[in-house]
């Protein structure tokens, strides 16, 4: 499904990723690993947003490396940000129809805001603006992706900002989604409970792939973690 | 009527041919056609070009249509309409200027609007520009618009520039009094060369009054765009205004609020915020499989809808 090869990404002298290689295609894959180690940075190189400073990715096989976001978009690669943009002017209702690529009806609608535990009514007329709080514009972001439907779905921190009483719905969401596709979710957390939902788990520090494999053997080693910094170790 | 004007009035009144009830339709600087209805009189002013709208008092949920279409080119006039709305009336006014200049020559409209609302009356306004036209020749608008609000009536006026007007210099003056309140929303967009600069000047004067003036612009290529706001709040009263605007390619834009407050009751705030598209909100859209070029008129279009 989704193939890294050799990828690296910097900016200026400092190296964010180094020789990624990753290969893609079960049903949840979890991206981990400290705050700065690169998860948001992997991210945004699967969207296109920025494009490796050196390697390859390939989707089923294509050379995806060069293509713009929205041919990416195209081709059936979704991307939740983890700040979620807001649009004067545009309603949840609007923005839910650009995302599926038609004009969605009112019910249609509503089925995707009620699955992220919005009630739709309040909601389909709003305006994505200031207004909306920070847990609802994300709310709002997973039922754009769940509108689009795509092959892969890559979600960048989705919990964050989002309730404990939602938390439990989000798992189902991610399991409604895939049986729809039937193709790849990609979830970047920190969450132990994602985690623990993932077929395999890439674990990633200083911008390098410390660990990639099924959620069993993965998982207890990630309980186990040293700091890496002398400084916090001492106490 | 021919097939330009029929598409003039449709862009501004959204309308194909004469409306029904109460109407006046100004064609090339001569009446074309009005009509009266039982509760609202159109008489035609005899000292100068324009007409007076009287609507009796308690009427509801009525209409009035009144564009002016331009087609003809170098046509310049100067109209005076004034609005007498009676206590407790509920109306809601549909005006406009369309111009189609196919000619090397200047076509300018200025219309001069007054309105007058009796105690409890309410008015919804509504008024577009739009210009066109394949010919060298500008389009120049300089709409003046007054307003004075009796005891606990309510004017909302919208209004839109979107357009092919090469000029424009808005002004609009308003007085509120006792728990009226006044709500514009201003809505221009500019391109090419284009000009636009509109004013606002509202004074609070009573207890209890009250004005949002909200105005959104998007200023395109290299036109400029000024835009001037003055609250005076003279009694215990709040009033707020905003400028909006969103800013592409060389174009220049200037916002220029300002709030004055003369009694200690008065509540007064301005925003004004100038900036371009944001990237994120481009690559937002993009991510949904829209090109960065329609990313951005979604953005604008709703901006300004």
């Amino acid at each position: 499904m989704l193939e890294f090869k050799n990828v690296s990404y910097g900016v200026g002298d400092k190296q964010i990723l180094k020789n990624i290689n990753l290969n893609i295609s079960d049903r949840f894959v979890a991206i981990t690993g400290p705050n700065g180690s690169g998860k948001s940075t992997l991210a945004k190189l699967v969207a296109g947003i920025i494009t490796p400073t050196e390697g390859r990715i390939y989707m089923n096989g294509e050379d995806i490396t060069d293509m713009s976001v929205t041919d990416r978009a195209k081709s059936g690669i979704s991307f939740a940000f983890q700040q979620p943009v807001r649009f004067k002017g545009l309603t949840v209702q609007y923005l839910i129809s650009l995302a599926a690529g038609k004009k969605t009806s009112v019910s249609e609608a509503c089925a995707y805001l009620s699955e992220v535990g919005l009630c739709a009514k309040d909601y389909i007329n709003r305006e994505v603006n200031a207004s909306l709080s920070g847990g609802e514009l994300k709310r709002i972001e997973i039922a754009m992706i769940n509108a689009r439907s795509t092959a892969l779905s890559v979600f960048d921190e989705p919990e964050a900002g989002i309730d404990l009483w939602s938390f439990n719905n989000l798992i189902k969401v991610f399991e409604k989604m895939h049986e729809r596709t039937h193709g790849t979710i990609m979830i970047i957390s920190h969450q132990e409970r994602i985690l623990n939902i993932a077929d395999k788990i890439v674990v990633l520090a200083g911008g390098e792939v410390v660990e990639y494999g099924d959620r069993e053997k993965v998982f207890p080693k990630l309980m186990n973690v040293q700091t890496g910094c002398k400084f916090t170790e001492n106490f | 009527m021919d097939k330009i004007q029929q598409d003039l009035l449709r862009e501004v009144a959204g309308i194909h041919e004469v409306p029904e009830g109460a109407y006046s339709l100004r064609i090339n600087g001569k009446l074309h056609g009005k009509n009266s209805s039982e509760n609202i009189a159109i008489v035609t002013k005899e000292d100068k070009p324009g007409i007076d709208i009287y609507i009796k008092a308690g009427t509801k949920n009525e209409s009035v249509h009144i564009p002016v279409i331009l087609s003809q080119t170098g046509l310049k006039e100067l109209v005076y309409n004034d609005f007498h709305i009676g206590e407790d009336a509920d109306v809601t006014i549909v005006a406009g200027c369309g111009i189609h200049n196919g000619g090397a020559e200047t076509s300018e409209h200025s219309g001069i609007h007054s309105f007058y609302l009796a105690k409890n009356a309410k008015c919804k306004y509504i008024e577009k520009h739009y210009g066109e036209g394949d010919g060298n020749g500008k389009n120049i608008m300089n709409p003046h618009t007054h307003v004075e609000l009796q005891e606990g009536s309510r004017m909302e006026m919208e209004t839109a520039q979107i357009k092919g007007v090469d000029s424009t210099i808005r002004k609009t003056t308003g007085v509120v009094m006792k728990n009226a309140t006044l709500i514009v929303h201003e809505k221009i967009m500019t391109h090419g060369s284009q000009y636009a600069e509109t004013e606002f000047d509202v004074e609070l004067a009573e207890d209890g009054a009250g004005t949002h003036v909200i105005s959104r612009s998007v200023a395109k290529g290299s036109s400029h765009q000024k835009f001037i706001s003055r609250i005076r709040g003279n009694a215990k009263c709040s009033g707020h205004t905003e400028c909006d605007a969103i800013i592409m390619d060389d174009a220049t834009v200037a916002a220029i609020p300002e709030i004055l407050a003369q009694n200690p009751e008065a509540s007064l705030i301005h925003e004004a915020a100038i900036g371009k598209i944001a990237g994120e909100q481009l690559v937002k859209l993009m991510t949904l499989g829209l090109t960065e070029k329609e990313a951005e008129e979604e953005i604008i279009n709703g901006f300004l809808r």
